[in-house]
Order: structure tokens, then C-alpha cells, then sequence
């Protein structure tokens, strides 16, 4: 939920606040606080659009461009997924975001035993490339850009994006996905991962090359300090494995040869809002100075805009709650406020029932019209980087840009990010993270309303998102039609050069979009890297 | 009696990966003195019940977010009674509407947590009926 602990005195005034990442906030702040930090105007912050981009990565901020919107969208079978595309984009949305079911995220067709109970229930089911016809039917991929919340097979969802762009006449060259494809976050929290931690980073350096040339437009890679933060880490731990994954992928993509200015300027990062707000800004503007800095100095990167940090920063869903569910509108509307505050490329919001359920229409616009009320009616594209030269955000920045760079030498310490992710080390710390600020939240030394402070006893009905068994009865009827009327001949030859190239550690791209134009389904050419790679050993957490 | 730890699984059953619960109240439990045994994400009913089983335990424990727990449960307590398993108690935490708790009541399961159920909550629901179980053994 990430609320700083306060300490009062007997009179009920606040003597202390410490925020999570472990910075003490002063009563007030002066020129003194940014004289004890060392901060400079060149150095530290400098006009927008300058290295180190502390401020914005553009000088005219969201006076030339506000931020794009993009709900995380999809349930059911794709024709309902299409519609509620349909739906937001009629509301004014200006990017999509697709949320697949879990047998999809894990690689598994809808008719598979491991899916029972499962299709089309958190997410879109999708089993082939007839899917993505239906989902983005009618949709201006030229126009749109695609989130693809996928991350284990993100590689054969980007792949059945290029086919169905195709296949509706677009050239690959102006697409835009950005597929999630961050797998070391998912062994760290959310828990979407299939193949070991090796073969998983390189299909994702597969992507990543393959879209150098062929999808340029695309942003093959969106490093998710989000779902860390949501598992327990701090804001400053947030951002420093965040960018320690990222140089993970980095150095996959230079073992083969590439220069990291041909392809390091698409990396994107998914960021979290949820917590203490002047953290939060903070956060996003130290994130984006260390990243630029981690670029131009360690990986000697030279065109200014591959340092950009680009990024969506939203969702907060562990800030929502289940009790006096409509608080969840105004927290999320104080989310966007820090993001954009922050200087967030996309933003994202969880439906105030996200808490307990898929998000209704109702919620969902909600969602969209807080985003589009910040945006043009309270003055968020005014100037920007509004918060800048304040004693406090100043010093509180370069307070976190040190806790940052202390945690990114922790990791250090324990052989690097790859093996603290292997090993379970940042599991086990998380989870313990975790469980203190869940006591915390119990005791009520961390406050939050309507959970134990304001409460109002018994929670109220809710409305729920509808599940029934015929949604996978569906899906298992139309993918049944789709493996009678592709010609078996032509699956079966792209499956086995798949097979070949999987074996021989070449780059998989081309030929998963042969088998995808092929239809061949989701859980095939899974299987084969289940074969070639085995699966992630999970480490302990204790 | 009370000399024995309560043994419990703490279970993720299906493909949901969100493992924040499960793992805070699994640091709960043990904190409370009871033996946690973890079985790691993406398990099948089969594997639960089969783990229940090696592992001796007095409590089966699961967490769902997914909003599957209905048909979940139901297959384990059917392939609990097949593995002649069905004296464990279960309990289940996670994303669990109001709505569905008389349902989870029925299939038999003992304690139904939402997320923020308070760990005092837990731990003495868990205690009180495995000593009651243990009481109808020896009765």
C-alpha cells in the first residue's frame, strides 16, 4: 500500500516521517538542504530535454504531446476484448494495453488440462493468430500503439502482432507494440515465468534484435520495476533492479555484436504509482537521470534520445482496497497526479474494483476520464516539470538517487542482478519487506483509510465481473475450427524449422511469425521451447 | 498434544503467479510457531494433494487470486477423498467475493481469508480447528 510511517508526540503533532525507502523528511526545507546534498543546477537537474533529463526528456513537456492512455484491457474471448477496445477508443483512449488470460501467459492453449478453470478469465484467451484478428479487428494499428502484457512467450505474442498487422495490410515498419517481455521481474513477483532464467533472456535479446530492423517502431522491452514494488520492494529498490534488468538485456544484445545506440533507445519501463507522493515524484525523477547517466557512462551510449527514459508509469493496484471501494477513484486520481507530476510518458490507471474484480465499463471510463480530467482541465500541460527547484523535491531527488545507486551496489555485492534473481535473494527480501509492511498496516502503524482508520465495518456489495465455463467453451470451438481449416502441411513445416532454430540458438523471431501466419497455436510453439529449454526452478523465499 | 507444531501447505494452485499473499501469510504462520511447507507457484490440484500427502501435513492452505477458487476446490476436495486424505483441513485466502463463501463452506473448507484478513484471525482459526480435529481422532 506504501504509506510512510509517521511519529507523533503526546500532543498528536508529527516529530518524524521516514518513507519506505528509508529517507527522513524534514518540517521544512532551504537552500542549506540543497547545499548539504551537493545539488547543482547543471549537474542534477538542467532544463527539460537536457541530459540528465532529471526534469523531462523533452524541453516541451506535455505542452507538445500529453501523455497517452492506455487501460489494461481484455477478458473473455477476443470478441469481447475487441469490443471494450472499441469502447475506450470511442471514450478517447489513445493506446491500448491487451491483458491475456493466464493459460496464454503461460503458454498454453485453451484446450489444454492446464487451462481448465482458467480461459479467458483474467485476461483475453489466445490461441492463435485467428485471435488477434478478431481483437484488433477495426483498429488503426498505424494510429494505436499496443501494450501486450505478456512477458514468458512475449516473443510469439510480438510475433502474432507483426502477423496480424500484416494480415490487415500494415507494414511492420509502423506498428508499435510494446510487449512486456520482462521475465526477470517475473521471477522476482507476478510469477508468469516457463523457461529457465538463461533461455529466457535471450529470447527476450531475440525480440529485442529482431525489432532493430523490422519493427522499429516497436519498444521490444518494458522493464517493470512495477510488479517488484507491488511484491514488497521499496520505491529505491523499485528503480534500482529495474535498471539493473534492463542492463541484463543490454548486454545480451551487445554479446551479439550490436552497438547499444542501434537499439537501446526503445527500452521502455513500467513504473509504479502507489505510495507517499513526494516519493513517487521523486522516484520518477531520479529514475530518469540514473538511467540516462547508467547509459552515457557505463554502456557509452552517444545519441542523447537512446537516453530517454520513456515510460508508463500508473496502475498503484496494491494501493486499491476492497473496503469503501469508491476511495479507490480518488486515490487513483493522486496516482496520475504523481505520475504526471513525475513526468510520465503513458498513463495507466487500476479500476477502483480492480481490487476484487475485472473492471466494468462504468469503472473502467472512470479510469480513462481521471487520466483526461488531469489532462485537460487542471492544468498538468501547463509548464513543465512543475515541481522543480523546490527545496524539497530537489533535495528528496537526490535523497533517492542515493538510496537508489545503494541498492544497485547491494546487488552488486551478491554477484549481480541475474544471480539475485536466480539464487531467490531479492524474493526472500521482498517477501520480508512484504510481511513487515503488512503488520504494519495490522498494528496501524502504517495508516490507511477505511482498512484502520475511518473505517465503516461490514464491506458493501459489489459488482462483479461475470465468469462462466462458456467462455471456454467458445475458445475451445473456435480453436478446434482454426486447426481444421489451416493447412496442416504449412504449420507442420514452420513448427519444425522453429524446432531447428530453437536447437541451433538462433534468433526464433522470423520463424515464430511463419508459424504464426501458419496458425499455428500458442501452446505448440511453446512446447517446443519447453522441450529445447526446460523450466525455471523456483528458489525458496524464507 | 500441544508439544506437536501444526504442519500446514501453503499452496498456489493454477497458473496465477501472484505470490505476495501467500508468502506474507506463510512468514505469519511461522512466526505463530506452525511448520510452513511452500509448494512454489503453478501447481495442479494432483500435485497439492500428492505433496499434502508426503509431506504428513495438518492443514492444506490455499491462496487464489485468479477468481477460480470455486472449481479448485472443488477438485481437491474430490481428489483429497480419493487419496483418502480428507480429514486435512482447508482453508483458502486471496481474491474470495463475500458472495462465494457459503458455496466454499459447503465443499467443506474450515477458514475462508480475503486478502487483509488480520494474521491473529488466521493463525487461531487454523489453531482451534486442527485441536478440535485432533480431539475427534482421540474421541
Amino acid at each position: 500500500m506504501g504509506v510512510a510511517k509517521y511519529t507523533k508526540d503526546a500532543k498528536g503533532q508529527i516529530t518524524d516521517v521516514t518513507l519506505q525507502s528509508g529517507i527522513h523528511v524534514k518540517t521544512f526545507y532551504g537552500p542549506e538542504d540543497l547545499e548539504r546534498v551537493g545539488f547543482s543546477y547543471e549537474k542534477d537537474l538542467a532544463d527539460p530535454g537536457v541530459y540528465p533529463f532529471t526534469r523531462a526528456i523533452h524541453r516541451q513537456g506535455y505542452r507538445s504531446r500529453a501523455w497517452t492512455t492506455r487501460q489494461y484491457t481484455g477478458f473473455g474471448t477476443s470478441y469481447e476484448t475487441n469490443e471494450r477496445f472499441k469502447l475506450m477508443i470511442s471514450h478517447g483512449q489513445t493506446g491500448l494495453n491487451v491483458a491475456f488470460d493466464l493459460p496464454t501467459q503461460m503458454g498454453y492453449d485453451s484446450d489444454d488440462p492446464m487451462a481448465e478453470g482458467e480461459v479467458g478469465r483474467v485476461g483475453m484467451a489466445v490461441d492463435s493468430l485467428r485471435d488477434f484478428e478478431v481483437a484488433f479487428k477495426d483498429i488503426n494499428l498505424a494510429e494505436i500503439g499496443s501494450g501486450l502484457t505478456i512477458n514468458a512467450v512475449a516473443s510469439i505474442m510480438l510475433a502474432m502482432y507483426q502477423a496480424v498487422a500484416e494480415k490487415y495490410g500494415y507494414d511492420a515498419k509502423v506498428i508499435s507494440a510494446t510487449p512486456q517481455n520482462d521475465i526477470l521481474k517475473e521471477m522476482i513477483g507476478r510469477g508468469a515465468w516457463i523457461f529457465p532464467v538463461e533461455p529466457a533472456v535471450k529470447l527476450i535479446g531475440d525480440t529485442i534484435e529482431y525489432s532493430m530492423t523490422n519493427m522499429p517502431r516497436t519498444n521490444p522491452v518494458s522493464v517493470c520495476g512495477y510488479h517488484i514494488r507491488e511484491s514488497g520492494a521499496t520505491p529505491a529498490q523499485e528503480i534500482a533492479y529495474a535498471i539493473l534488468i534492463a542492463n541484463a538485456y543490454i548486454d545480451n544484445v551487445l554479446l551479439r555484436g550490436h552497438d547499444v545506440d542501434e537499439f537501446v533507445g526503445r527500452f521502455s519501463f513500467n513504473l509504479n504509482v502507489f505510495g507517499n507522493i513526494w516519493e513517487q515524484v521523486a522516484k520518477f525523477r531520479a529514475a530518469r537521470k540514473l538511467w540516462a547517466r547508467n547509459l552515457k557512462e557505463k554502456y557509452g551510449v552517444k545519441k542523447e534520445a537512446n537516453m530517454f527514459m520513456r515510460g508508463l508509469f500508473g496502475g498503484g493496484g496494491f494501493g486499491l482496497t476492497k473496503a469503501q471501494p469508491e476511495n479507490n477513484i480518488m486515490r487513483g486520481a493522486y496516482y496520475a497526479l504523481s505520475a504526471a507530476l513525475g513526468g510520465a510518458q503513458t498513463i495507466a490507471l487500476c479500476s477502483y474494483d480492480e481490487a476484487y474484480t475485472i473492471p466494468t465499463p462504468h469503472s473502467a471510463v472512470i479510469s480513462l476520464r481521471t487520466l483526461q480530467l488531469l489532462m485537460d482541465e487542471i492544468g498538468l500541460r501547463d509548464t513543465v516539470d512543475p515541481l522543480a527547484g523546490s527545496y524539497f523535491i530537489e533535495t528528496l531527488t537526490k535523497e533517492m538517487e542515493g538510496k537508489i545507486e545503494e541498492e544497485m551496489a547491494t546487488i552488486g555485492k551478491v554477484g549481480g542482478i541475474v544471480q539475485a534473481v536466480a539464487t531467490g535473494y531479492i524474493q526472500k527480501l521482498v517477501s520480508r519487506q512484504a510481511y513487515a509492511f503488512e503488520k504494519g498496516i495490522q498494528s496501524g502503524e502504517l495508516l490507511k483509510v477505511g482498512v484502520n482508520i475511518h473505517t465503516e465495518g461490514e464491506s458493501k456489495d459489489v459488482e462483479m465481473h461475470e465468469y462462466t465455463g462458456e467462455t471456454a467453451e467458445k475458445q475451445i470451438e473456435e480453436l478446434k475450427r482454426v486447426k481444421r481449416q489451416r493447412d496442416q502441411r504449412e504449420t507442420t513445416r514452420t513448427l519444425l524449422d522453429l524446432e531447428k532454430a530453437t536447437r541451433a540458438g538462433k534468433n526464433v523471431m522470423p520463424y515464430l511469425v511463419d508459424c504464426c501466419k501458419a496458425y499455428a497455436t500458442v501452446g505448440e510453439m511453446t512446447r517446443i521451447f519447453r522441450d529445447v529449454y526446460g523450466e525455471f526452478k523456483e528458489p525458496g523465499f524464507v | 498434544m500441544a508439544a506437536k507444531n501444526i504442519r500446514i501447505l501453503i499452496a498456489k494452485p493454477g497458473l496465477d503467479g501472484h505470490d505476495r499473499g501467500a508468502k506474507v501469510v506463510a512468514h505469519a504462520l511461522m512466526e505463530a510457531g506452525m511448520e510452513v511447507v511452500y509448494t512454489g507457484l503453478h501447481q495442479t490440484v494432483d500435485q497439492i494433494v500428492s505433496t499434502a500427502l508426503q509431506e504428513d501435513v495438518d492443514v492444506i492452505g490455499l491462496s487464489i487470486m485468479s477468481g477460480a477458487h470455486i472449481p479448485i476446490i472443488e477438485k481437491l476436495v474430490k481428489k483429497a477423498r480419493e487419496a483418502g486424505i480428507d480429514d486435512k483441513m482447508i482453508v483458502v485466502g486471496g481474491v474470495i467475493p463475500v458472495r462465494d463463501i457459503p458455496r466454499l463452506k459447503e465443499l467443506g473448507v474450515r477458514g475462508v481469508f480475503p486478502g487483509g484478513t488480520p494474521f491473529a484471525e488466521i493463525v487461531s482459526v487454523i489453531r482451534e480447528n486442527v485441536e478440535r480435529g485432533q480431539e475427534e481422532k482421540w474421541a
